[in-house]
């Protein structure tokens, strides 16, 4: 549905700043007006949990969107504060039963911000250099994996500590540092065989989506994804030309850069053919399970983009469906599970990696209360909303503690990472552990 | 406008934080629930404490700044938007349970209270608070109050007016008054916690509640029956009225309305029925059986098509909170969803469907039909898009035949949605002139300035509409 009615005339000036016609447009009027403010996505908004305003709720949120597509409102620094206030964790959207699909049109009004921006030549450095130059080149995140291995492997980080020199970095960044684990040697990840054979007989064929964090900061846990796939007759191809799958993009209004992306994945993919497509990063998996939606106005690649879509599956999906796993060791631990946003909500993905942890000998597995509630991490909330975010992670921890586990498990490399800072935000480091849920299966092989 | 010197009081009583007139806030509470009505107030109050709200008052009457009183602004009736500008006063920060009595069985709370809290506080301890709005997960209890919500279990256990036992509420000019109390018994001079339920905010500000509860039933059960057309649901409802059965619930969906819920809830319901009921019975194990039983018999001999019991409380819960949605899912299907609230007395809801469709027909609209037939509350919910002037133009001619038809069949314009802007032009025809002239003289002695909610349940001059727009 993409009609457009209704739009007032074209560059009108609302609160002194100008806005053009064609940036409102992109809003899609009729997903925005099929909100009908029932407000039943209200209790389930983490920021509207925290905050009890309005504007910091999914039905405000739309509401403004509607303001700035009528030019009621300013296309201002108050809206794009608000837009980006949000978690764009999507617990809106399995809430609403209009069914409005909150995250595209927030990835609109992100866009039309940025896109509004640089017309007037206001884009961040910080922003750019992210964007821009971080994570739209493979290259340049391993050159930020080879540092951080760097500070770790020469023992800087224990230093830093020690001279409270991690009080000097930003609090954002000195928290999230506390948190990363060891990070892979750059010799390591170079070393990596680009086909790992299926054990006994060969079902499948899927290439594994890297993924650009994940598989610099969790490399070992990308390895054990594909090292459980084999185990259940998988050959695992790791294709070389693969990039970052642009959600980060697209949740910050990047939408041109995103797109850049995913046709560089698209094209990557179709070199060799395989069966799937597996990722194991729910925030990735959302956004390569919607790349056809990025090419509605390109019909070749729309094309090549449903044929990469039908292929991805996250890593979840597949072994549940595969033969079980067969272990060897038991594992006797109290377990939790903490619900990636974008697996659960994104792409409805609940059951099966409970099923899982539960499919471990010696697990006792414990559901955590509102467990599907984002933890604050989203993307880099954590970092651009960092009081907020801290107060969800707070508030999550208090659940996660009630559970008396003695590891959280995570599907997601944000997640995962949120969770780590969490436990010792909580002085909970003794007494419990977070990880992927890869590693864990791994772990009782 | 507020004038910058009362702007600085009001933030010297609440806090700065806690006064909001940013553009952005504005406007995300320039609107509630009800489609289309739209308008801007001036300025946002958080406020916490009843002294606050004493204070806020005063100052407001004394300025004459309109004061729209807002819990989650869920309502139907457009009765927390801001029609003549004026301060928006949010009540969310009164969220907490002070009591839970029970040797009186009373609760205690701040009107800022979500229903669906206070059913769980209250069930943890073997106590049922049974008012269940469709929005009780969102709506305040002080909401609930002001509009004296029902719900689904209205029909044993009546409506949000037959809990409220006793309230403390503040008058426009500063005065902090109390009425009721934990006793049951109270006739001690005119009734004020009951002339307050259902006030929609036009007297006075409620700052706190005691409520009645009862013992939790022990068990429930939940029937589903499925109908080939309207009129053998209608009749099955009468039918099991008058063989002296009470279920604490009778939920009735036309075909429209079954198809948009399993949409969203996946229930996979068999869609190709015209209609359901879905009913449920509470209390002791023997009794619930008994009456079920009885109930599935007499769906059967009234034509049902289809007969199901759910299994588990679980399973017939997840039934009920799919029914909840069927508002909003209904909006779905087209860009505007104008909902409404016409009841009659049980006998006549058959009559009342039937002509429903034929209106619906005769005006060539899109009206789906859900609501709580078990007490003749039916949501007539037209599907429209209101950039369509033309289209606009028959579902309000529509309704008015539906509102006049209500009237006539013995019933009323609106069962439990409130006034508010959306219906004060049919009042009258509800209550009589002299019924008006009286009700406006209550609130002179009240709000004699008119600063709560104005322009709101009394009718304005010209002639009825269902939608105003305002800028
Ligand atoms: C999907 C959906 C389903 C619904 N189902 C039902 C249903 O089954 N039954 C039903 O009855 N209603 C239903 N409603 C309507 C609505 O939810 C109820 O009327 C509810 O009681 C409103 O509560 P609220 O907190 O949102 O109040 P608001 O909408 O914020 O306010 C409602 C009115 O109460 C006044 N008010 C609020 N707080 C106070 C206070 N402290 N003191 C004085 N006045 C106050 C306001 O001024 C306003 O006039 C439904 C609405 C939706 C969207
Ligand atoms: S997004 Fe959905 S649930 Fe939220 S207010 Fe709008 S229609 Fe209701
Ligand atoms: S995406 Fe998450 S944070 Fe954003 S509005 Fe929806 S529920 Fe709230």
């Amino acid at each position: 549905m993409k009609t457009k009615q209704n739009q007032q005339p074209a560059c009108e000036t609302t609160g002194g700043i100008k806005t053009k016609n064609h940036l409102l447009e992109k809003f899609d009027m009729d997903e925005i007006m099929n909100c009908m403010h029932c407000g039943f996505c209200l209790p389930s908004c983490p920021t509207y949990r925290q905050t009890g305003l309005e504007a910091y709720s999914p039905r405000g949120r739309i509401a403004l969107m509607k303001g700035i597509a009528k030019e009621q409102l300013a296309l201002d620094e108050e809206f794009e504060k608000n837009m980006y206030a949000c978690l764009g964790c999507r617990s809106c959207e399995t809430a609403c039963p209009a069914g409005v699909p909150y995250g595209s049109l927030l990835e609109t009004a992100r866009e039309v911000i940025e896109e509004n921006k640089k017309a007037k030549q206001k884009s961040s450095w910080i922003r750019r250099l992210i964007f821009k130059q971080l994570f739209s080149h493979p290259r340049r995140m391993d050159a930020l994996g080879m540092a951080l291995w760097a500070v770790q492997a020469t023992g800087l980080q224990t230093l830093a500590n020690k001279w409270g020199l991690i009080h000097v970095l930003p609090r954002e960044m000195a928290e999230m540092q506390a948190a990363v684990d060891q990070v892979a040697s750059p010799a390591k990840r170079r070393k990596r065989k680009k086909v790992m054979p299926a054990e006994g007989e060969k079902a499948l064929t899927v290439g594994l989506f890297t993924g650009c964090m994940m598989d610099v900061m969790f490399y070992e846990t990308n390895q054990a994804t594909a090292q459980l796939l084999t185990k259940v007759g998988c050959e695992v191809v790791f294709i070389e030309n693969q990039t970052c799958c642009g959600a980060l993009h697209a949740h910050a209004g990047e939408k041109q850069d995103a797109i850049e992306l995913a046709k560089r994945n698209i094209a990557a993919f179709e070199e060799i053919n395989v069966d799937f497509i597996v990722n194991n990063a729910g925030g990735c998996g959302a956004a390569l399970k919607e790349y056809h939606h990025w090419f509605l106005d390109e019909p070749e690649w729309l094309e090549r983009a449903k044929k990469f879509v039908s292929k991805t599956r996250d890593v979840n999906e597949l072994l549940f469906e595969l033969p079980p796993l067969s272990f060897s060791k038991t594992i006797h631990a109290r377990v939790t599970y903490q619900d990636s946003c974008h697996l659960a909500h994104g792409q409805g993905i609940r059951n099966q990696p409970r099923k899982l942890i539960q499919s471990i000998p010696g697990v006792e597995y414990i559901e955590m209360q509102s467990a599907d509630s984002c933890c604050g991490s989203a993307g880099i909330y954590n970092i651009t909303n960092f009081d907020l975010s801290m107060q969800i992670l707070d508030d999550k921890m208090k659940q996660v503690k009630d559970t008396k586990a003695q590891m959280i498990v995570t599907s997601n490399p944000g997640c995962l990472l949120q969770m780590k800072k969490g436990i010792i935000r909580a002085g909970l480091q003794d007494q419990m552990e977070a990880l992927h849920l890869m590693d864990l299966l791994q772990r009782a092989l | 406008m507020i004038p910058s010197d009362v702007k600085q009081q009001l933030i010297g009583i609440v806090g700065e934080k806690w006064y909001l007139d940013s553009s952005n806030d504005l406007y995300s509470y320039s609107f509630d629930a009800t489609p289309i009505y739209q308008s801007m107030p001036d300025a946002v109050i958080i406020p916490e404490t009843v002294e606050q709200v004493a204070a806020i008052l005063k100052l407001a009457n004394e300025h004459k700044i309109p004061i729209v009183t807002r819990g989650s602004g869920t309502n139907l009736a457009g009765g927390t938007i801001p029609i003549k500008g004026g301060i928006v006063l949010k009540m969310t920060r009164f969220n907490q349970i002070y009591e839970i009595d029970q040797q009186n069985l009373t609760a205690t709370m701040g009107p800022g209270v979500i229903t669906a809290d206070l059913h769980h506080a209250v069930e943890s301890v073997g106590l049922f608070y049974p008012p269940d709005p469709g929005s009780m997960r969102i709506s305040t209890v002080g909401g609930n109050m002001a509009l004296c919500a029902g719900g689904m279990r209205g029909l044993k256990y009546g409506v949000t007016k037959d809990y409220i036992m006793g309230l403390q509420y503040v008058l426009p000019s500063g005065e902090i008054l109390r009425s009721g109390g934990k006793a049951v018994k109270d006739v001690a001079g005119y009734d004020m916690t009951r002339l307050m339920v259902g006030s929609e905010g036009t007297l006075g500000v409620i700052t706190e509640m005691t409520v009645k509860l009862l013992p939790l039933p022990e068990t429930k059960r939940t029937l589903i029956a499925f109908y080939k057309n309207l009129v053998d649901a209608a009749r099955t409802v009468e039918k099991v009225i008058t063989s002296k059965i009470i279920p604490a619930t009778i939920e009735f969906l036309d075909q429209g309305t079954m198809k948009v819920v399993d949409d969203f809830a996946k229930l996979g319901l068999p869609t190709d029925m015209k209609s359901m009921l879905l009913i449920e019975q509470d209390g002791p194990e023997e009794l619930v059986l008994r009456d079920i039983e009885k109930i599935a018999e007499i769906a059967q001999q009234e034509g049902a098509a289809q007969i199901e019991m759910a299994k588990t409380m679980e399973e017939g819960a997840k039934l009920l909170s799919a029914r909840r949605a069927a508002l909003s899912a209904l909006s779905r299907l087209r860009p505007t969803t104008i909902l409404e609230d016409a009841t009659v007395p049980r006998s006549k809801l058959a009559e009342m469907v039937t002509e429903i469709e034929r209106i619906a027909e005769k005006y060539q609209v899109q009206i789906c039909t859900f609501g709580h037939a078990g007490d003749g509350n039916l949501h007539p919910t037209c599907m429209t898009d209101e950039r369509n002037q033309e289209e606009i133009q028959r579902v309000e001619q529509a309704f008015d035949e539906i509102f006049h038809t209500a009237i006539r069949l013995g019933g009323t314009i609106t069962g439990e949605h409130g006034v508010g802007l959306a219906k004060m032009n049919y009042l009258p025809l509800k209550v009589g002139d002299g019924g008006l002239e009286l009700m406006k003289r209550i609130k002179e002695a009240f709000d004699p300035h008119h600063i709560m909610n104005p322009g709101k349940m009394f009718p304005s001059q010209g002639r009825r509409r269902l939608v105003v727009k305002s800028s």
